[in-house]
């Protein structure tokens, strides 16, 4: 590999909240003294030994961490060049994770935060539902109030999960505005902590939203990275050569990177999800498509028409259909840390059946997208690089959409 | 930018600023009244004639709202007039055509309500000199807390349009003085800890909050956020404030019907909030 020289950024955002220029605290004035309130705590509690050695083994004996780092050796084999050479693939296993998606990691941490914080009744947004549903857990496991807003759309697309939240005793607000999709579901969310802001904490559950929602929800992910250094150590005694993740709003994607991104020898790649393709309006690619904006509280790359209204996304995948992106990827593309691409709906759902087939892993529509640059990045590489891939979810909640989908196709 | 400033009084030297109409209350010990509508709902042209009717009715400013897609601080109401303004096309060079006819033919200035992201994306600078020139005198904006709004209020400032600041309910005491200091025209106190819409009653709270605002600022206080009947605006007139605004109650009206009918019901509605405050 070619080593690159490390450009200058800087991990945390500054006193406003910004990574470079994107970020920020963009928020009617009702919410403002919220998020000084949530920064002092957040800045309180996440050097207090108690509040860190509850999260601690509640990580490890309620979520089952650490994830493992799995080596996918069929799908190397797929992928491997006549000479038995190639990339090495790891996938790192965050759908092993209690509720299946690495969304529980930020849900524990929140509530946690939000307990020591006196709220006693919890919000948060939803898209593919797992957000909901870890959210939905960790309050059923604390005893706490939960409304989860979702997309009316997604609800029909994602049915399991709102079952598996009213299971656990949340309420699951449908949203009808707009599209009926995540976008909808954070407008409301938001709107309800304009309202409650008082009695409420709000678990936004993307690295998305006003300061200190990007900064803390990356670094409740960080684990993940954390833990692939480390197994990376074990394994093979050295980094990755290559990181790749899907990016929705991009937390998983954080979560991995965010150790590494001083690490100049280690690549890394965001795949987000191009629906019906980046040359068409129906498209979920933000950095690949969108320009600067405001969204949900944050500057950051935005689809948006020439008047500043916000476009309505579109990806098969709940979990990425959403017009924003977190500030920090904005900020990783435009400083070059970072490289973006993006997938098809049908690119996906091809390596949500390759990796079933190969791994006996049926992954998450939103980590299908990042299976699925695969096909485009092994075969530019030389020699045999190690890619870890961040499996942030299974695919349960997914068979019914990728059914029809297939249905659709082949009629 | 100095120049533009001269040149917008030059072309309509009617036009008086959002300070100086509160001035004159002022001297006349007046309460304002500040209606909302959605530009573009149901239509253009009834938006055009809203501002006159609204103008003609007790109105004293006039605040008009630019769709837009994600309304973060808007209740149901006027979330759904943006909704249906933009289905029907309605942009913001269509507001500001409008602000271009009717603002010199009504005494009322013309607040712009407007969220951040149409504003940065056509280009800060850009824009507060295309509303300046259209005649618009003063700006809110609900997503933009103090923080974000420095290069906001100098711009605004040199092209001679007043950017009015929110204080919530939730708001310390030392951010209400900060604010205060900062916002122009006047001061905008949300009633409620929540979005826009019509409520049954005033929130206390505001009475408690206006000897807080009174103790750091000259500044006149309007009240907004749920303000919906004549009583609501007789209420916070007797608790000393310098202008009641009503949005949805009035948004509401002006949807309902046919456009003649919502254009009588917010003449007859507006002259009953006014004749509560008078």
């Amino acid at each position: 590999m070619t080593t690159t020289p490390l450009p200058s950024i800087t991990p945390q955002p500054d006193a406003l909240g910004r990574f470079g220029r994107f970020g920020g605290k963009y928020v009617p004035e009702t919410l403002m003294p919220a998020l000084s309130e949530l920064e002092a705590a957040y800045e309180q509690y996440q050097r207090d030994p108690q509040f860190l050695s509850e999260l601690q083994s509640l990580l490890r004996d309620y979520v089952g961490r650490p994830s493992p780092l799995y080596f996918a050796e069929r799908l190397t084999q797929h992928y491997a060049r006549p000479d038995g050479t190639g990339p090495q693939i790891y996938l790192k296993r965050e759908d092993l994770n209690h509720t299946g998606a690495h969304k529980i990691n930020n849900a524990l941490a929140q509530v946690l935060l939000a307990k020591r914080m006196g709220k006693q009744r919890i919000i948060a947004e939803t898209g593919a539902g797992q957000h909901g549903v870890a959210t939905a857990t960790v309050c059923a496991r604390f005893g706490l109030q939960c409304v989860i807003y979702m997309g009316i759309h997604d609800m029909e697309r994602q049915a399991l999960n709102v079952f598996r939240m009213r299971l656990l005793g949340a309420t699951v607000q449908p949203v009808e505005a707009g599209t009926g999709t995540l976008k909808d579901a954070t407008s409301e969310a938001i709107r309800d902590w304009v309202t409650n802001v008082e009695t409420t904490h709000y678990i936004l559950g993307s690295v998305a939203g006003p300061h200190p929602y990007p900064m803390m929800v990356r670094d409740f992910h960080t684990i993940i990275g954390e833990e692939t250094r480390r197994q990376c150590q074990e394994k093979w005694g050295g980094l990755p050569d290559i990181l790749l993740a899907c990016v929705g709003g991009g937390s998983n994607a954080m979560g991995l990177f965010h150790n590494f991104l001083a690490e100049q020898t280690v690549r890394i790649i965001g795949v987000e999800a191009a629906g019906e393709g980046t040359q068409t309006a129906h498209h979920a690619a933000t950095l690949t498509k969108g320009q600067p904006g405001v969204l949900h509280g944050a500057m950051s790359y935005l689809l948006q028409d020439p008047e500043g209204q916000v476009t309505e996304a579109h990806s098969i995948s709940a979990g990425l259909d959403y017009p924003g992106v977190g500030p920090e990827h904005s900020y990783l593309m435009e400083t070059e840390r970072a490289e973006y691409y993006s997938v098809t709906d049908m690119e996906a759902v091809a390596a949500f059946q390759r990796l079933s087939e190969l791994e006996g892993i049926i992954p998450a529509l939103e980590t299908s997208h990042a299976i699925a640059y695969l096909e485009t990045l092994c075969p530019q590489l030389t020699g045999s690089p190690r890619i870890v891939l961040n499996c942030s979810g299974r695919g349960d909640k997914d068979v019914q959409t990728v059914a029809k989908y297939l249905e659709e196709q082949s009629a | 930018m100095l120049k533009w400033a001269l040149l917008t009084t030059l072309l309509f030297p009617s036009m008086t600023s959002v300070s100086q109409r509160f001035q004159t209350l002022k001297a006349q010990s007046q309460c304002a009244l500040i209606p909302f509508i959605t530009a573009g709902d149901p239509d253009l042209e009834t938006t055009a004639k809203a501002l006159l009717v609204l103008d003609q009715a007790g109105a004293d400013l006039i605040e008009l709202g630019v769709p837009y897609s994600d309304p973060l601080a808007d209740g149901p109401t006027i979330q759904a007039a943006a909704t249906r303004a933009l289905g029907r096309g309605v942009k913001l060079d269509d507001v500001l055509q409008i602000v271009r006819h009717v603002a010199p033919e009504i005494q009322a200035p013309i607040i712009l309500f407007t969220y951040y992201n149409p504003i940065y994306h056509r280009g800060v600078k850009a824009f507060f000199e295309q509303i300046a020139a259209a005649g618009v005198k003063g700006l809110v904006i609900p997503d933009l807390p103090l923080e974000e709004a420095d290069e906001i209020l100098a711009i605004a400032q040199q092209v001679g349009v007043e950017v009015t600041l929110l204080v919530a309910p939730t708001s310390p005491s030392e951010r209400i003085a900060a604010i205060a200091r900062q916002s122009q025209g006047f001061i905008y106190l949300v009633s409620v800890t929540g979005v826009t819409g019509a409520r049954t009653e005033v929130a206390s709270r505001v009475e408690e909050l206006l000897p807080q605002l009174r103790a750091v600022t000259d500044k006149p206080v309007g009240v907004g956020f749920g303000v919906s009947e004549p009583q609501h605006a007789q209420t916070l007139k007797a608790w000393g404030v310098d202008a009641v605004i009503v949005g949805s109650a009035i948004v509401k009206r002006l949807a309902q019907g046919t456009p003649e009918e919502g254009l009588a019901a917010i003449a007859q509605f507006c002259q009953s909030l006014k004749s509560a405050i008078s």
